[in-house]
């Protein structure tokens, strides 16, 4: 590289370092060539770019490896066993690697049953709780020592470890309703506790870009605080909470070992979320992760299939990612038609 | 009809520091009072103070009088949601509801407060609001369309049929035509005109000629220095302040020698 003082061969005479002392009133006199930017090479500067496109998209394309495959096995594999039978049974039934009487292989209606039911109970107890509190963060507590707390608190509270929450709802459930109490509602609390977190932060961000020129409007006609909050504030910002609280629920809707702990794992269907064991789809992945190989007899029938456990976890796991899918279409179909248009 | 206010030794402070000393005004009823001066003299916040809706910003408040014919807006009993519905607001930048419909956003003041409101009754509200504010004409056929969607002066004068609908006394414009190109300005200027038969007209304005063009009286406010409290430097007619001020500071601002 060429130094500057190389390069400014256009010098104006006389101004150099031994410029003439000024008087106090006097402007300094500026040499504005020191400032110019320094002449590269523009091949170099067009190599530099063409690398550092390279650079990102494969940066970008390495960032796809895994997504892609991991879309790709769970179809590829998921596929085998998913049929109308394996969605409308339960495991009932089965016994080894023989076909049940219906002609399947067992099913998950059970798990299906106990992730809708599980995750609705986090959402009906998470999204009022979140909502509220961040309406009370940003509309509320200006400053206070007590909001500094709750951001805090929430901070701590995103780091929790899953397994953590479980141990929490099941211990909180021994408390109330005697010990080793598991039902699907005790899921719900432990996973309402993961989607706090999120729903206030997201709620929060929500509320802080709604414009105060709508508040200030909404109250300059005289209504109310509450109303003004409600149906202004949190009417423009309901898009961005929607999604922030789909967000959530794809978050939680996932976790395994909490459920374990607070909802257990039966076979048959229990559509009660207060009472009894509960399956969710990703404990039932790993309850059939766990069995690997099932038993066949040398007499067992030709429909026998050892490798069905296997088969039967990446099928819930395909089912798993096209409920999550669907919750996320619904979010972004919610989000447009709340969302102010523009014409 | 419009009614008066009297502003009597009227103090505001954000926190502990006094933004605006001393006030004492008499606003004519169905008269159009410009408040002029330079940045940082308060016009606005003394403006603010007429509906309290200084108070909403954390810290502020303030002491005297502001007295709605006869009635002080700061007396122990009233409600401050009252209050701005009769003193209703125009801010400086257009601000309609982004998720309501033109006919929503005049509608506002009624429907947020959980009224409930007949079709036909709401029709003609609509209709009157619009028209008093010489909007009916260009929306009559799309009342339905988002108010986002009006250019910049229709937006200015829907937020104008939507603080006339809830019926005030009197209306305070923060600088309503700062953000807005001299067509839609002069628009908003004559509809202040016609507004001004009905209801009491406070307009805050950095636009000498526009307080020149529109206004009754002036009010000329002033500070010594940043940091120091602005006050009420001199009040006249109109044409009094730009043509014959009696005071040196007044003429000086009028004239365009600082501000």
């Amino acid at each position: 590289m060429n130094s500057p003082s190389q390069q400014n061969t256009g010098t104006p005479v006389g101004r150099g370092s031994a410029a003439p002392a000024r008087a106090a009133d006097e402007a300094p006199v500026i040499d504005f060539d020191k400032f110019k930017p320094t002449r590269s090479h523009v091949a170099a500067r067009k190599r530099k770019d063409l690398f550092m496109r390279v650079l990102i998209v494969l940066a970008f394309a390495i960032a796809c490896i895994p997504l892609v495959s991991v879309l790709w096995t769970t179809l590829a594999r998921g596929f085998r066993r998913l049929n109308w039978d394996f969605l409308s049974h339960n495991m009932t039934n089965v016994i080894g690697g023989n076909p049940t009487p219906s002609g399947g292989y067992g099913g998950i209606l059970h798990a299906v049953i106990g992730t809708l039911e599980i995750t609705l109970g986090a959402m009906v107890i998470s999204i009022p709780v979140g909502v509220l509190c961040a309406v009370y963060l940003i509309e509320y507590a200006g400053k206070s020592r007590l909001a500094d707390a709750i951001h805090l608190l929430v901070d701590v509270m995103s780091g929790i470890p899953s397994i953590v929450a479980g141990l929490f709802a099941f211990s909180m459930f021994a408390l109330l309703a005697g010990p080793g109490t598991l039902n699907g509602f005790e899921g719900s609390v432990a996973l309402s506790l993961l989607m706090l977190p999120t729903v206030v932060k997201t709620t929060e961000e929500m509320l802080k870009i709604v414009p105060n020129d709508l508040r200030e409007a909404s109250l300059a006609l005289g209504v109310t605080k509450q109303r003004t909050i409600t149906k202004v504030v949190l009417r423009t910002a309901l898009p961005g909470i929607v999604s922030g609280a789909i967000l959530a629920i794809a978050r939680v809707i996932g976790e395994t070992a909490p459920l374990l702990m607070t909802a257990g794992y039966i076979v048959s269907t229990n559509a009660n979320l207060f009472s009894g064991q509960m399956t969710t789809l990703p404990v039932y992945v790993y309850q059939e992760y766990s069995k690997y190989r099932a038993n066949c007899p040398a007499d067992a029938s030709d429909g026998c299939v050892t490798s069905i456990p296997m088969e039967r976890a990446w099928s819930a796991a395909l089912v798993l990612i096209i409920i999550v899918l669907i919750l996320n279409v619904i979010g972004r179909v919610v989000a447009r038609v709340l969302a102010p248009k523009k014409k | 009809m419009g009614q008066r206010i009297d502003i009597k030794h009227l103090n505001i402070y954000y926190g502990s520091f006094l933004a605006v000393e001393d006030v004492n005004l008499e606003i004519q009823a169905n008269k159009v009072t410009a408040f002029i001066g330079p940045s940082g003299c308060g016009k606005s916040t003394v403006l603010r103070t007429l509906d309290r809706m200084h108070e909403l910003t954390p810290g502020a408040h303030c002491t005297g009088e502001v007295l709605l014919e006869g009635q002080n807006l700061y007396g122990k009993d009233v409600d401050p949601v009252a209050v701005r519905r009769d003193v209703g607001m125009v801010f400086q930048r257009p601000n309609p509801f982004p998720t309501m419909s033109i006919r929503q956003n005049v509608l506002a003041g009624v429907t947020l407060n959980n009224r409930r409101i007949a079709k036909s009754d709401a029709d003609d509200l609509v209709e009157w609001a619009l028209r008093g504010a010489n909007l009916w004409n260009e929306v009559k056929d799309r009342l339905d369309v988002p108010g986002i969607g009006l250019s910049g002066g229709q937006q200015q004068r829907l937020c104008i049929a939507r603080a006339v609908a809830v019926h005030p006394q009197v209306l305070l414009m923060d600088e309503p035509c700062s953000a807005l190109d001299p067509i839609s300005t002069l628009a908003v200027e004559d509809l202040i005109n016609e507004l001004k038969q009905d209801y009491t007209i406070v307009i805050v304005t950095h636009n000498m000629q526009q307080a020149a063009r529109i206004a009754d009286y002036t009010a000329f406010f002033n500070l010594q220095a940043v940091g120091k409290p602005g006050h009420l430097e001199y009040f006249a007619d109109t044409t009094t302040m730009f043509n014959n001020p009696q005071n040196v500071e007044a003429e000086r601002y009028v004239s365009g020698h600082f501000g």
